[in-house]
């Protein structure tokens, strides 16, 4: 018999998952909303998928050039890949291609790779690109337009919807912009209409609840993302915590104000089923790198999240507040994580030992 | 009987299908026996014998040094021909002080004391049989049994737990023991309890040895000491503040052991060795070890002679069937690496291990902590795992200390659950043996500097000594002169 | 405006003053911090740092003067808790972790002219005029003062082996990401 191996310690045995396994796995729970949203949205946003994901690979590969780190190994983890996608799911669809390529530039330099690379970043990364985005190029960010299903009347064919993301030549198209949702709603809250009223008149509640709306690529279809998220949660690579926190804070708070003056304050089932909420409980709150470790942190986490979300879409300047939501919450996630501790086995809450009647004579 | 969760742990595969239906067998008598005398927790044995004395099985050849200590027993008849040092079962593969009997093949038992009556036998002469048959905790801790036999004196007690979960996989050791011999290890149990002189003793087995279960259950059905319950199986139910606090609901303070809360745990297999030592006089001097693994030919469970080379049971098992990529002494969740095929079997070897396929190699490739949390969920004490393996990766171990390491039980389980392949039960370990090397060097710096305080000021004595003799010479020296020149002018007057 | 800029040069008298009775109230006595690091070093005076001794060693790291890493006997450890006090950062890398190591007499060569133990700073060289000598490990810190004093070189440092008591696991190696 050989030598023995150089000194390694235990355990011996392993658990399967490995780090590319899960993002497979959150791949494997975003597809079903994306390909909805890629079908409601056509070519251009087709386009747009393909030339995120692809810069936000591109954008790693270069660091890692340029830093003279091994390339293969941190590219086949397939955290750029998922990063392009969480970022291109929060984008306009018909965004223009740059969006997505500096999108994903930002995301991965700016987001991840400058504070270490994986498992360093204290803010999550898709976020950080969509609200660099956002601040800066307003306009693009805005531009949300009517589903035009690829099968369908309204459909782009492909060499439109080419035209269109890369912006060249004249667009003859029969586009309609329009505001998403949430954004349409506070725009009329704002001129005095009641909420249900200019939701009525805009949207219809079945298109709404399947996705057949405008919004950001990702964000429309809610079963969809629902679906996704109970997955991940069955495949233990999220607890139930953070999604149920956040959810539940906006629920509370939505229902809460929409008693106290249902003219103004949309209902809680409004709020949940609209925008980025799923999305952003289930697949971008979760972040495994950027929120807290323990239990009752992830859910002070959430909470946080949720109280925030709907204060920025109620009284602050966006519609949306996902984003931003999520970015401070990040930045509190050390603090959460240095005073949030589970408790000790043997120990009280504060670190003492735990103390019977005497047992000793 | 109404059981209680634990938080965490993992629920790795139990492997024991290898070797769970293999009947004890007995392995033959090596022809060369070394045995360390450091095979307990606490002072090394001291010996007294000689090379080239004769001894028979049983034969006391080492005592114990101090009251945390054990004897060591010949484990079969024979010489001895060495005394000296000797590969330890140890994973730094360092040598240690071992005795060397060549066998004669007669495995003849020395005068063995008398048999105690296990009903009318005081506590106090339970402890001390137990002591002089130098049996230690047989479930891998090796702590000697009779310091926590006496444990009744000091703490008030109740329960005495018998560790039957043998949580490891591959493991299947106890298990046999249970099943092959109910009854005695019964007897051990009750004559503990006497010992503790507890009234209820608790047999806890994990649900996956359904047999043991059985035949345990029916042998105690009208015993009013013993019951026999069945846990649930999942790692580390074995670890006994983990199951002492599955079976009672109550947990350990920290730092304290399982008496502060009135309960004692002991191992199956130690209860056997108990009902020999008490019953039949018998000391220890061998155990049962489970060979298993991928790797092995023919996995079985072997009674071993305390001291037989750990080679001569893989050949036994029939040799490895391919190379197998990991040789471990113990379970593969907490065993340690087998260093050398020629280490000798000791009182706390409960398996030998022989792996292959995918999940030994599932070790090589390491990426960095992506903060999943999963090990927090796994760990069955409430720690966070990665925070101390970031604070000891910079070697900031006073972070490390207040988040916990010290209450780490080592189980493993953070590292199984572990989807970057961190070594995190390594990084703990070094962090352990780091501090109290640092400990060490600062005790040292201490006593550097007393001693050399202490030689400045004898320097200073020494110098203060000449210079008091100088000054005491000058003085007579003055002092004659002084005389003669007095003397001197007498005479000039008298001229 | 003239709020503005009223308001800014409070705030900056208000913290110059502050600033000023920190230095004067706060500060930190020079003569305790050098006999709190004279009490870290090892105390053999074993003049391995440049300096003649431990004192002169303190007064110097306390004056800035020294490097943290200039005691081998000390150690990285010794480096690390000087780093502290000091406050300065450290970048031990370079520092080899020097192995313990304790003084041998090769009683062949000894001729027991007791010129070693003379100058042993901890008395761990015993021995007499014409008598071999022989080193108490324990109270060795390795110094190597005898060494340098040998006429037959009989005197020689020499690694402690590591034991089965005195030996841990090695720490992890730092990841690499090629698999």
């Amino acid at each position: 018999m050989s030598t023995p191996p150089p000194l390694i310690g235990g355990p011996y045995l392993k658990q399967s998952p490995s780090v590319s396994h899960i993002m497979l796995v959150v791949m494997l729970a975003l597809t079903p909303a994306t390909l909805y949203g890629l079908f409601q949205f056509g070519w251009p946003a087709v386009n747009l998928f393909a030339v995120t994901i692809v810069s936000a690979m591109a954008a790693e590969t270069m660091w890692l050039k340029m830093a003279g780190q091994p390339i293969k190994p941190a590219l086949s983890d397939g955290s750029a890949f998922l990063t392009g996608w969480l970022l291109v799911l929060t984008l306009p669809p018909w965004a223009p291609w740059w969006i997505g390529a500096l999108g994903a530039v930002i995301a991965i330099w700016l987001g991840k790779q400058v504070f270490g690379g994986l498992g360093q970043n204290l803010f999550n990364p898709a976020m950080v690109a969509r609200v660099v985005l956002l601040i800066s190029f307003p306009v693009q960010m805005t531009a949300f337009i009517a589903p035009h299903p690829l099968a369908g009347p309204a459909t782009i064919d492909f060499m439109e919807g080419l035209a269109i993301t890369f912006g060249y030549g004249a667009v003859h198209v029969d586009t309609l912009s329009s505001a998403s949702v949430l954004g349409h709603l506070k725009t009329e809250i704002g001129r005095g209409t009641a909420w249900s009223e200019a939701f009525a008149t805009t949207f219809n509640m079945r298109g709404f609840v399947f996705g057949a709306v405008p919004g950001s690529l990702g964000e429309t279809s809610a079963p969809l993302l629902l679906l996704g998220g109970l997955l991940l949660w069955g495949a233990r690579i999220i607890t139930w915590h953070i999604p149920v926190a956040m959810l539940g804070s906006i629920a509370v708070l939505a229902a809460l104000f929409n008693a106290i003056d249902p003219q103004i304050y949309p209902s809680a089932l409004v709020h949940i089923l609209s925008g980025a909420t799923l999305l952003g409980a289930f697949f971008i709150a979760t972040d495994l790198v950027t929120s807290p470790v323990s239990p009752l942190g992830k859910v002070v986490f959430g909470v946080g999240c949720g109280v925030l979300v709907y204060v920025i879409r109620t009284w602050a300047g966006y519609p949306e507040g996902v984003a931003f939501a999520v970015l401070i919450m990040n930045a509190a996630t050390p603090l959460i994580d240095r005073y949030i501790k589970p408790r000790v086995y043997g120990r009280t809450r504060r670190g003492q030992p735990l103390a019977y009647e005497e047992a000793s004579k | 009987m109404k059981l209680f969760r634990i938080r965490g742990g993992v629920h790795p595969e139990g492997r024991k299908r290898l070797s769970e239906d293999k009947p004890i067998e007995d392995l033959p008598l090596p022809e060369l026996l070394h045995v360390p005398l450091q095979q307990h927790i606490g002072a090394p044995a001291v010996v007294i014998v000689k090379k080239g004395d004769l001894v028979k099985k049983g034969q006391v050849i080492a005592t114990a040094q101090g009251h945390i200590s054990a004897p060591v027993h010949a484990p079969s008849s024979g010489q001895i021909v060495g005394l000296g040092r000797y590969t330890a079962p140890h994973p730094s593969g360092l040598p240690g002080r071992t005795l060397t009997i060549r066998t004669d093949g007669k495995d003849e038992w020395t005068e063995l004391p008398p048999p105690l009556d296990p009903h009318t036998a005081s506590p106090e002469e339970i402890a001390k049989r137990v002591s002089d048959s130098g049996i230690v905790g047989m479930g891998g801790a090796t702590f000697p049994s009779a310091v926590k036999l006496n444990l009744g004196a000091r703490f008030d007690l109740h329960t005495l737990i018998i560790n039957g979960a043998e949580c490891e996989p591959y493991l299947t050791c106890d298990d046999r023991l249970m099943r092959e011999h109910s009854a005695d290890v019964i007897a051990g149990v009750r004559i503990m309890a006497r010992a503790l002189k507890v009234t209820r003793a608790i047999i806890a087995i994990e649900a996956n040895k359904p047999d043991a279960i059985r035949r345990l259950r029916h042998a105690t059905q009208n015993d009013d000491v013993v019951t026999v319950v069945e846990v649930p199986t999942r790692y580390p139910m074995g670890s006994e503040k983990h199951l002492t606090q599955t079976l009672l609901g109550k947990e350990t303070p920290a730092r304290g052991l399982t008496a502060d809360i009135g309960v004692v745990v002991h191992n199956a297999a130690t209860a056997f060795a108990v009902f020999e030592a008490v019953t039949l006089g018998k000391p220890l001097v061998s155990r049962i070890v489970t060979v298993s693994g991928e790797a092995i030919t023919r996995p079985c469970n072997l009674r071993v002679p305390i001291g037989t080379p750990v080679v001569k049971l893989i050949e036994h098992a029939g040799d490895v069937k391919v190379e197998p990529e990991r040789l471990l002494l113990g379970g593969p969740m907490m065993g340690q690496p087998l260093s050398d095929l020629k280490v000798p079997v000791i009182k706390g070897t409960n398996g030998v291990l022989a792996l292959a396929g995918l999940e030994a190699s599932a070790m090589a490739h390491r990426t960095s902590c992506i903060r999943c949390a999963s090990c927090v969920d796994a760990c069955p004490c409430g720690l966070v795992p990665l925070d101390m393996a970031a604070a000891i990766r910079k070697e900031e171990m006073e972070i490390a200390t207040k988040s916990g390491l010290m209450d780490c039980v080592g189980c493993g389980s953070c590292a199984y659950v572990c989807p970057s392949n961190i070594p995190l039960v390594q990084y703990f370990n070094y962090a352990k043996g780091r501090i109290t090397y640092l400990q060490r060097a600062e005790h040292k710096q201490k006593e550097t500097k007393r001693l050399a305080d202490l030689r400045t000021e004898r320097m200073e004595r020494l110098a203060q000594a000449k210079r008091e003799a100088m000054a005491k010479r000058k003085a007579e020296q003055a002092r004659k002169k002084a005389e003669k020149a007095a003397q001197e002018q007498p005479e000039k007057a008298s001229a | 405006m003239i709020s503005a800029i009223l308001s800014l040069a409070l705030l900056g008298l208000g913290l110059g003053v502050m600033l000023g009775f920190a230095a004067k109230y706060l500060k930190v006595e020079a003569g305790a911090m050098v006999q709190d690091i004279e009490q870290m070093l090892p105390g053999s005076q074993c003049g391995q740092c440049g300096y003649p001794g431990c004192s002169p060693a303190a007064e110097a790291l306390a004056g800035g003067q020294a490097a943290i890493t200039l005691c081998p006997p000390g150690g990285r450890a010794l480096a690390q808790a000087l780093a502290d006090k000091l406050g300065v950062s450290a970048d031990l890398s370079a520092m080899e972790e020097q192995a313990p190591q304790v003084a041998f007499v090769n009683e062949h060569l000894c001729i027991g002219c007791t010129k070693c133990f003379k100058r042993c700073p901890t008395d761990a060289l015993v021995g007499a005029n014409r008598q071999i000598h022989v080193v108490i490990k324990d109270a060795c810190t390795g110094c190597g003062k005898c060494v340098d004093v040998c006429p037959t070189e009989s005197v020689q440092l020499r690694d402690v082996p590591v034991s089965l008591e005195t030996w841990h696991w090695p720490k992890p190696d730092e990841l690499s990401l090629a698999s």
